[in-house]
Order: C-alpha cells, then sequence, then structure tokens
C-alpha cells in the first residue's frame, strides 16, 4: 500500500481514490479524481494550468528547492526492517513536516513581499487623487449642522 | 522393407469421370482464345499443344494407374496369392494390361494427329482435326470402361484387407468351423471379431497384436476349413489355407473335443492329416478347446488314439519342444489355459526364429557387438568400501535434521487442517533480533509514505537540519526587523473604502443610463423624473462633505416658488420641489379626479392616467382619452384575432447564410 502522487495535479492519492490508466508502453498514469482525469484526456499541460502544483513549481510560486524534499525519496530497493531505524524515522518525519511547512510559508511571504509597497504606493496615489468625492477641500472634519438640528428637534421632541 | 498398404491407391474414375477430368483440364490449362487473323503457325501450335496435352494428361492419369496397383509377381507371395484367391490373378492381369494398351493407343493417336496438324492450312482444318484426335482418344478410354470398373472395386476391396506383415511374429489360428477360432482371438488380443454359434462365422483374415516377453505378436484368425479336396474349396477357405501355406508362423491347430461345432474330432483329424503338409517347418500347437463341455478325460478310446496320432505327428515338427507344448487343453468359456496356450505358441516361435536367426550369417556380425565382462576375484579376501566415521556420522544428523523438520503443511494438519490454519510468512523473516519478526509498521504517515523516508542515518541528518534551521530563523528576525513597510493609518483606510464605493455607485449608473437610453426618451435633467434631486439629499450629501449644507438650503427653498392659482396642475412641479408644495399639488390632483383613488399602488410605477413629465400630455383626461382611443382602435382586431401593429415584421432580405459560400448541388434556399 502507498501513497501515490496524481499526474496532473501532483497532490496524494490515497488508496482506493482515483483513477489510472495504462498505456499501452506501460506507463501508468494516475489520476486523483474525475477532474485531472478529463483535463489530461483534453491534453492539457498540467505546467500550463494554474491550479495545479506542477505550474506553481514551474512558475516559482512555490518552494521548489529544498534540504527537506531529500528527506523523501522513493527507494526501489526494498529495505530489511529495522525497528530503531523506523522508530526514528516515525519521529523525524514529523520534525521534518514542521521545518517545511515553515519554510514554504516564509518562501510565500518573501515572494509577495515587493507586492506590498506597490499596493500602498498605488493606495496612497488613489487617496491622494480622489480625496475630493469624500471631503470637500478645505471642509471641516466637525459633524455637521443638520445632525446638531436634528439632535435639537429631537430634544424638543422629547420635551 | 516393403510396406503393404492398400489404402494409398488413388481412386480410379469410371470412363465418363475420366474423359471429364482429363478434357476439362485441357480446356482450363491451355490457352483458349484464337482468331483466325492469326498466323497459320500459331494456329497449329495453338492445336497441337491442346492435343499433346490432353495426351501428356491421359497418359499420367493411366501410368498412376498401373503403377500403384500391385504386381502380383512382386509382392510378398502370400499377397500375391491372397489377390489370385480373392479377385483372379487372370482377371486382374487383363484389366492392367488393357490399361496399358489404352495409354499406348493414345500416345499413338497423339502423334497421328500432331503430324497431321502440321500440315492444316486454316483455323477450321485444325480445330476438326483436334476435335477428331480427342474424340479418339476418348473413345479409346471408353473402351476401357469395364476394366477401370473392376480395378475400382478391387481397390476398394483391398483397402480394407487386414495390414498383415508377413515378415514378422505371427501366431495363427485354423480348425474347422465353429470351434472357437474367434473366441480365443478376442480373448488375447484387443480385436473384437464377431462370435456367433454357427459355421462361417468369419469369412475373411483378422488380424489382431499381443504382447509376450515385451515383443509384439501379431494374431491371425483366418476362416473355418472343412476337409475337401483342394479344388473344390470355396474362396473364404482359400483365404485360410494361403495363409497357412506362405506365412512363417506358430500355427494352432483348434480341436472341438466336445463335438458341439457339428464335427466329430475323427473329421477334424482327418482334415489335420490332409493340410498337415503345410505345417512343415512351423511350429505346431494343437489345441483341445471346449473342455467345459467335455473334459478331457471323458472322450473315447477311439478318439483319444487319433488325437494321440496328431500329436505323433506335430512332434515331428516340433524340434525339441515338450509334449506339454504341443497337446494343450483349454476352454475360451472359462477362460482356462488361454492363457498357457498363448505362452506356448509365442515360446515356440520365439524359439524357432531365434535358431533360424542363429543359424544365418547376419548372427557374426551382431555376436561381435555384444561383450559381457565378468571379472575374477584374485584371491578370497572380502574388500567393502571403505567410509569415514566422521562421514558416517555427518550424514546420520542430516537425515535425522530431514525427518525431524516440520513442514508448513504437517502444521497446517495440526492447527485443523485446510482453511482453517492459516500460515504466517512472518516467522521466516530474516531480522536481526527475532522479537522484530511481529512488529507492525505504518506504511502510510500524515500523507507520507514511511517508506520513503527510511533511512540508518536519518537521526544525523535530521539534526544537521534543525541547526540549519536555527540559523535561518535568527536571519528572518533580523531581516524582519530591517524590513518595517510602513501602512495606511484607519482612517485613510476608511477613506479610501468610501472613495472606492462612490466611483463603484458613479459606474453603475452611469452603465445604467447607457444601455437602457436607447429604448427610453432622454429626459432633461431639471424635470428630475425619479425624484432624485431633492433638497434634503443635497443637505446630507453636503454634510457628508464635510460642508455646512444650511446656506445652501436656506438659498433652495426661496428660490422655489409659492403658490401657484388652483387649476395649474403640475407647472409647480419644479427641480427644487419641498414638502408642503408636494402636499398641495396632491390635493389639487385629488379635487380634478371624478372618483377616487381606490387602490393604493406602488411607488415605483406611476398608475396609468398620472401624467410623468415627457410624455407629452397636457393633463391626466388628455391622456386618458387618448389611452382609451388607442384601445378602440384595436378592439375590433384583437376580436378577430388579425395581424395588428405588434405583428409587424422587417425579415431579413438577404440571409447572410443563404448568401455566402460555395454553392453545393441542393436547393438555393437550404444551405
Amino acid at each position: 500500500m502507498r501513497l501515490e502522487k496524481c499526474w496532473f495535479c501532483s497532490s496524494t492519492i490515497y488508496p482506493g481514490h482515483g483513477i489510472q490508466f495504462v498505456r499501452n508502453d506501460a506507463k501508468i498514469f494516475r489520476f486523483c479524481r474525475s477532474k485531472c482525469h478529463k483535463n489530461f484526456k483534453m491534453k492539457r499541460n498540467p505546467r500550463k494550468v494554474k491550479w495545479t502544483k506542477a505550474f506553481r513549481a514551474a512558475h516559482g510560486k512555490d518552494m521548489t528547492k529544498d534540504t527537506t524534499f531529500e528527506f523523501e525519496k522513493k527507494r526501489n530497493r526494498p529495505e530489511r526492517y529495522d525497528r530503531n531505524v523506523t522508530e526514528n524515522t516515525l519521529m523525524a518525519i514529523k520534525k521534518i513536516a514542521k521545518i517545511r511547512t515553515a519554510r514554504e510559508a516564509k518562501h510565500i511571504e518573501n515572494r509577495l513581499k515587493p507586492n506590498k509597497q506597490k499596493k500602498l504606493n498605488d493606495d496612497m496615489k488613489e487617496l491622494d487623487q480622489n480625496i475630493h468625492m469624500v471631503q470637500a477641500p478645505g471642509a471641516q472634519k466637525i459633524k455637521v449642522d443638520v445632525s446638531e438640528k436634528k439632535s435639537v428637534q429631537n430634544e424638543a421632541m422629547e420635551e | 522393407m516393403v510396406q503393404y498398404n492398400f489404402k494409398r491407391i488413388t481412386v480410379v474414375p469410371n470412363g465418363k469421370e475420366f474423359v471429364d477430368i482429363i478434357l476439362s483440364r485441357t480446356q482450363r490449362q491451355t490457352p483458349t482464345v484464337v482468331h483466325k487473323g492469326y498466323k497459320i503457325n500459331r494456329l497449329r501450335q495453338f492445336y497441337m499443344r491442346k492435343v499433346k496435352y490432353t495426351q501428356t494428361n491421359f497418359h499420367a492419369k493411366l501410368s498412376a494407374i498401373i503403377d500403384e496397383f500391385p504386381r502380383l509377381e512382386q509382392i510378398h507371395p502370400f499377397y500375391g496369392d491372397l489377390l489370385h484367391v480373392l479377385y483372379n490373378k487372370d482377371h486382374y492381369k487383363l484389366a492392367l494390361g488393357q490399361v496399358n494398351t489404352a495409354r499406348n493407343l493414345i500416345s499413338k493417336i497423339s502423334k497421328d494427329y500432331v503430324k497431321l496438324l502440321k500440315y492444316g492450312d486454316s483455323l477450321y482444318r485444325c480445330k476438326c482435326l483436334k476435335v477428331a484426335a480427342l474424340g479418339r482418344m476418348c473413345t479409346v478410354l471408353k473402351r476401357i470402361t469395364p476394366s477401370l470398373a473392376y480395378l475400382e472395386q478391387i481397390r476398394q476391396h483391398m483397402a480394407r484387407l487386414p495390414s498383415i506383415d508377413p515378415n514378422t511374429r505371427t501366431v495363427l489360428i485354423c480348425g474347422y468351423p465353429n470351434v472357437g477360432k474367434s473366441s480365443f482371438m478376442n480373448k488375447v488380443t484387443r480385436a473384437d471379431v464377431d462370435v456367433q454359434p454357427y459355421a462361417f462365422t468369419t469369412k475373411s483374415l483378422f488380424v489382431g497384436h499381443t504382447d509376450y516377453k515385451y515383443l509384439r505378436y501379431q494374431v491371425i484368425d483366418t476362416p473355418g476349413i472343412l476337409d475337401r479336396p483342394f479344388e473344390d474349396r470355396n474362396i473364404i477357405e482359400m483365404c485360410s489355407i494361403t495363409a497357412l501355406a506362405h506365412l512363417r508362423a506358430a500355427v494352432l491347430f483348434f480341436l472341438d473335443i466336445s463335438g458341439s461345432c457339428g464335427y466329430t474330432i475323427a473329421q477334424q483329424a482327418a482334415l489335420f492329416h490332409s493340410i498337415k503338409s503345410l505345417f512343415m517347418n512351423k511350429p505346431l500347437v494343437i489345441v483341445c478347446n471346449k473342455t467345459d463341455l467335455m473334459p478331457m478325460e471323458n472322450i473315447s478310446e477311439e478318439d483319444r488314439k487319433l488325437i494321440e496320432e496328431m500329436k505323433s505327428e506335430a512332434m515331428k515338427t516340433a524340434m525339441g519342444a515338450s509334449e506339454e507344448q504341443v497337446l494343450l487343453k483349454m476352454s475360451t468359456l472359462t477362460d482356462e489355459g488361454v492363457m498357457s496356450v498363448k505362452n506356448a505358441a509365442c515360446e515356440r516361435l520365439l524359439d524357432q526364429r531365434v535358431e533360424a536367426k542363429m543359424k544365418s550369417k547376419k548372427i557374426n556380425d551382431h555376436l561381435n557387438r555384444f561383450h559381457v565382462a565378468i571379472p575374477k576375484p584374485r584371491d578370497s579376501i572380502e574388500r567393502l568400501p571403505c567410509i569415514p566415521q566422521v562421514v558416517l556420522e555427518a550424514k546420520a544428523k542430516e537425515a535425522a535434521a530431514m525427518e525431524k523438520r516440520k513442514t508448513e503443511k504437517d502444521l497446517e494438519e495440526e492447527n485443523g487442517g485446510a482453511g482453517v490454519y492459516s500460515a504466517s510468512l512472518k516467522k521466516n523473516y530474516i531480522l536481526q533480533h527475532d522479537e522484530w519478526k511481529e512488529d507492525i509498521m505504518p506504511e502510510i504517515l500524515d500523507g507520507h509514505n514511511v517508506a520513503d523516508f527510511i533511512d540508518p542515518d536519518i537521526l544525523q541528518r535530521l539534526a544537521e537540519l534543525e541547526r540549519e534551521e536555527g540559523i535561518r530563523e535568527a536571519g528572518v528576525e533580523e531581516a524582519d526587523m530591517e524590513m518595517d513597510i510602513e501602512k495606511l493609518s484607519d482612517e485613510q483606510l476608511k477613506q479610501l473604502s468610501e472613495i472606492r464605493k462612490k466611483k463603484a455607485i458613479l459606474i453603475k449608473n452611469h452603465r445604467l443610463k447607457k444601455t437602457v437610453a436607447q429604448n427610453r426618451s432622454t429626459v432633461p435633467r431639471k424635470f428630475d423624473k425619479d425624484k432624485k434631486y431633492t433638497t434634503k439629499r443635497m443637505g446630507r450629501e453636503l454634510s457628508a462633505m464635510g460642508l455646512d449644507p444650511s446656506s445652501a438650503m436656506d438659498r433652495a427653498r426661496s428660490k422655489s416658488r409659492g403658490r401657484k392659482r388652483d387649476r395649474s396642475e403640475d407647472a409647480g412641479n419644479d427641480a427644487m420641489d419641498v414638502d408642503d408644495e408636494q402636499q398641495s399639488n396632491k390635493k389639487q390632483r385629488v379635487r380634478s379626479k371624478s372618483r377616487a383613488m381606490s387602490i393604493s399602488r406602488s411607488q415605483s410605477r406611476p398608475p396609468a392616467h398620472e401624467v410623468v413629465p415627457g410624455e407629452g400630455f397636457k393633463d391626466s383626461t388628455q391622456k386618458l382619452s387618448a389611452i382609451k382611443i388607442s384601445n378602440k382602435s384595436h378592439k375590433k382586431r384583437d376580436k378577430n384575432a388579425r395581424r395588428g401593429e405588434a405583428d409587424r415584421v422587417i425579415p431579413t432580405l438577404r440571409p447572410k447564410h443563404l448568401f455566402s459560400g460555395k454553392r453545393g448541388k441542393g436547393k438555393t434556399d437550404r444551405r
């Protein structure tokens, strides 16, 4: 029993899920859901479809190079079972995952940094140019007479 | 060695079929198209070819018949005589001779006509010559039709003859009819010969096979023979005689001692003596059959004497065989003595054949190839094999281990048998510690395959990673300290969002107007169709902008007109109308109406009679009358359901799809 990766979107496929296609040259294509399968049948390139992992990796959206990735590797040679090693591994997996998520988050944060400054500039400009829509030039920032009047009226009503 | 298989002979067609075959082949295999205009040489060639081709075909077919039928002189005399007995040698030879003559005649005819064709001077002449040639050939063949029919019959009969090999080990069974020859045959071999309680059940030779001392013996069952002169014998008997005469076989002479076959022992003895010349140089066994009906002891003195006589006769040719092997008793009904008869016959035959072989010249060649070594002991000391003690012990140990080892099957049997016990493969695992064998390892953890992470030095690598991570985190904190981007204040954010909201509304309104404008009459803004421009609203908006609206509002009020004369209704509906003004309007409206408003309607759509600025009516009465007139105008049309104003259609005069592109062969109004 193994968790496989979807050929199209690279998501994890749990046992009993998805569908797989074996081409006549014996290459196996696994799909996590019908959406991916349909996209494959439409001959779409996963690197050009925005929502796939392949796109995100190709366009620098996600972290692709990291030491944490080197821990997880498919081994084609069976290892003989060793209780100690397995225990250590199980422990390590959790730690590695934690570090990895932290790094991934940081990666995205770094990626978005230059955007922030730009956005601020844009906002400032917009505010500057359109302030007249909400505030008359030279207007005081005071509650206006109408409401005062109203309050007076209200008081009168109450009286 | 010659194989006598007459089944292979090809079918002999009768005269008519023969002609059909040959002529149709000529038609198919030679050219058929010829014209008068061809050169004469070509015409001659054309017909000569036909004649020659027909002749060669006849020749080949007839030769095949002549070659395939056996020549009586050249085959084994047994078969030669058998065929003579069955089909008459003269007749057979005559038929083959006729076929041969026909073959020669046809060759001659062809030769003659080819010669004549060389001088044919026209197509017609050549054709006539060809027809004549073929006709004569066919006539020749037609004359031998009876011979062909005879040969075909013989072929069919020969195909059904038993395949007797005259040279192999053979046991021949003979005797009077109905003495139990076929019964014995059925007992000894796997053949299934018909057995019936009347004479001459068996009408021809039958062959079966039996084994003795790992050798195969051919057993031949012959029809019964009667004791009468040779010339009087019929074909059925002659078959037996032929077999007796020509096969070098062990002969079993069957004697029915009970006499239930209808012949006395005396008669049978007479037969024995009359054909005893045929038994020369052959192992002969006299078999007294049917001992179940009459035991050997009960027969009369005379008969016993006759049997003794026969026995002594048989002993002459016995060549050293004991008496027990010459005269035997048996009963095919009770199976008593059947096997001993067979064994005796086979044994004697084998002896005889071995002796004959030993006498022949060839035996020396065979003997040279044999050598059996028998070493002589040099002294009387016994020399046993020497095996070291260690080896013996090791062997014993191994044997013990082999015995002790419990197989999976044993375990299964102990623990409830198949279906209950399930074998565990885990116990055969080769691991560092035995207690690990039963461990259950998770295969999947947090969406990862555990097997992909397994690594003996994972702890080291993890430690390294963690150290690396610590360094990175420290770096990140510093960077964060450095990079602190200023942000908009809350108030600014609020303003920005308001600006954006206003912008969105502006855009929306603009779009609304833009799309709808096409179907609506444009009403000047001063009419304030949607009642948008009120003093109240102005005040609200100005105050929202941070201005004091009081002076502006006052001015608007002062500008508005005062009360109007009663009868003018809508003239006072100014853009900057105020509350009390509207009230007075309402009063006027109520007054001008003939009846009161009974239904309250939603404000979104004005009632039909209310005049909306821009519609072009003076007042509501005018509008009402206009509506009335319009309704009346189409009342009649509606009743008759005739075409009205709304049904007006301007069809597309030149539909694009009918006037563009290539035309096919279809209609012009459909594409």
